[in-house]
């Protein structure tokens, strides 16, 4: 039998002439974290819309927890925890009255409704915060409220919609922290995001979706592996119109190496892929050299999650938002 | 039905705490009725009197009622297009919920706001020295009035919270609706002495049979025909919107 929470069939979503989500098929392992990874507008959202049942497909199956999403909604939504990509907390309630908000909406009985908000309370971080209004709490705190509420009712699977949007550095690590903990409890986490980091740190198993299609799936260590190759960055001292000349006559010159797979140029960076570091740094530096270009800092690294994403798709990720961690 | 009570109470807890935690919300909503009955009832008391028939603030104290449950139910919605905005309202349709508890509770949490203003309208009325010919008996009656017109302007109201892409466009709609549609009515003056057009208006006006009723409870007594040609009309408006609603909000809540 197979172990799969969320299993989805050719999936189709369609907004008029854009179509947002096209022919998808992937399935999600039980006590697992899988990442849908992409870009802003690559279809994320509209997925997990459709898997809350909060919206419905064009075309496709889709399994929720053995359950047909359109068949019967109402059963997936009580086996579901769902956290939205915005704040979604009431700014007139207490932390407490939210949680006994959604303890209602989730019909958990009078019996154990206080304990069972004590300790999700608890597992979030927000002992102590019982009586303080939303409208005075951080935007940390907040999403801590909103990943709470999702977690009420015990739910086997949760979806999460961009976790750590807009948090600062110490709130994403603890709502990582929280993530990790529901899966050492057994929950199933249902991921979407645009930081590389975040899907690299917590996913089991990351597809990268593109303009509504699933581009690969796998493990982020297994994406990398796939890779066979290295990335060399080079940075130059600074931004000025005659450096920036240079690394371009760096880039061409690199180029022409045959053991470079590639190139990508970002301000003052230069991305060099390559088959093998070692071979390939000596040879660089030695360009640079004869061509009397500055290099400020040169590192080498095994291939993360964005050269995962340009490899099989192509151009870089638009990662606008990305923050410091 | 267990559980729809438990997810509708949850709802309608949430709508008195806002009400209990913003309290000036409820003062500003007061602020027009009790203008219109202190001071136009004021300026046009020697004015109205002998057109109206006696005391022009008792005369007026109906309009201001109907205006005040047509104010109240017409913004009703305005917190579900909030929620809407937010992204409240989706994650609330995440739940296991009857999509219909939505709409009840918030049509409770309106009803007993309004409810609650017209009684201190009335309360303000009785300090003007206006006493209610019916009694306890037609204040009852008059809330229920209340309540039966009240209820086809929050399905009004609740369809515009769906229908609606923003609450801008909801407050424009709420700024030309309330006034209009009382001086379309009975509630400053006797609709025998509108022009015709505004004549022709005034008698498929709804609010003009609500008031007609409730002003006869106020200045004189029981009077069967105002009382069932109200209850027709409004069982009509409601019964209309409720169609229309239905409708409309099925697809929204689906």
């Amino acid at each position: 039998m197979s172990n799969a929470v969320i299993r989805i069939e050719n999936l189709t979503k369609r907004y008029g002439l854009v179509t947002a989500l096209d022919d998808i098929s992937l399935e999600v392992e039980r006590g697992t974290i899988f990442g849908l990874l992409g870009p802003n507008g690559a279809g994320k959202t509209t997925a997990v819309k459709i898997l809350t049942t909060l919206a419905r497909p064009d075309g496709g199956k889709i399994e929720v927890i053995g359950t047909d999403i359109l068949k019967d909604p109402v059963r997936v939504r009580s086996l579901i925890g769902y956290v939205p990509q915005e704040l979604t907390v009431d700014p007139y309630l207490t932390v407490q009255e939210h949680l006994r908000y959604y303890a209602d909406l989730y019909h958990l009985s009078a019996v154990g409704k206080d304990s069972r908000i004590r300790e999700v309370l608890g597992l979030v971080g927000l002992a102590g915060y019982e009586n303080r209004r939303a409208r005075y709490l951080s935007g940390g705190t907040k999403k801590k409220i909103d990943l709470a509420c999702g977690l009420i009712h015990r739910p086997p699977l949760l979806f999460l919609d961009e976790p750590s949007l807009g948090l600062d550095v110490q709130a994403r690590r603890d709502v990582w922290s929280y993530i990790l903990r529901l899966k050492e409890q057994g929950t199933t986490s249902f991921l979407c995001t645009n930081y590389m980091d975040e899907a690299e740190r917590l996913c089991d198993i990351v597809a990268i979706i593109e303009h509504g299609r699933i581009a690969v799936i796998g493990s982020p260590a297994q994406l990398r592996s796939q890779l066979k190759r290295d990335v060399i960055s080079i940075e130059i001292a600074s931004a000025d119109e005659h450096q920036r000349k240079e690394l371009e006559v760096l880039e061409k010159a690199v180029s022409q190496l045959r053991i470079v797979q590639g190139t990508v140029k970002n301000g003052t960076q230069l991305k060099v892929y390559v088959e093998s570091n070692e071979i390939a740094l000596p040879q660089i530096l030695q360009s640079a050299a004869s061509l009397s270009i500055p290099i400020r800092t040169i590192t080498y690294s095994r291939p993360g999650l964005d050269e995962v994403f340009l490899h099989y798709t192509g151009h870089p990720f638009a990662d606008e938002r990305k923050i410091d961690a | 039905m267990l559980e729809f009570a438990q997810e509708t109470k949850a709802q309608l807890v949430r709508w008195m705490i806002h009400l209990r935690r913003e309290p000036f919300n409820m003062a500003f909503n007061l602020l027009n009725p009790v203008i219109l009955l202190i001071f136009m009832g004021g300026a046009f008391q020697g004015l109205a009197q002998d057109s109206v028939g006696g005391d022009y603030r008792a005369y007026l104290l109906p309009g201001v009622l109907a205006l005040t449950v047509f104010g109240n139910s017409m913004a009703g919605g305005i917190p579900l297009l909030f929620d809407k905005e937010n992204g409240f309202l989706l994650r609330l349709m995440s739940a296991p919920i009857t999509r219909v508890s939505i709409l009840v509770s918030r049509f409770l949490a309106i009803n007993i706001n309004t409810s609650l203003q017209c009684l201190i309208i009335l309360g303000l009325g009785f300090i003007f020295g206006i006493r209610i010919a019916t009694g306890v008996g037609g204040v009852l009656t008059l809330m229920v009035i209340g309540l039966l017109l009240g209820f086809g302007v929050t399905v009004i109201s609740l369809i515009l919270a769906f229908i609606l892409e923003n609450h801008g466009d909801f407050f424009a709609i709420l700024g030309i609706s309330a006034l209009p549609l009382s001086f379309l009515s009975s509630a400053f003056v006797p609709v025998d002495s509108l022009p015709v057009w505004m004549r022709l208006i005034a008698w498929v006006n709804p609010m003009t049979y609500t008031i007609d009723a409730m002003r006869s409870l106020i200045l004189s007594g029981w009077h069967g025909s105002l009382l069932a040609q109200m209850a027709v009309a409004l069982v009509l408006f409601d019964g209309a919107m409720l169609w229309f609603g239905a409708k409309v909000l099925r697809r929204h809540l689906a």
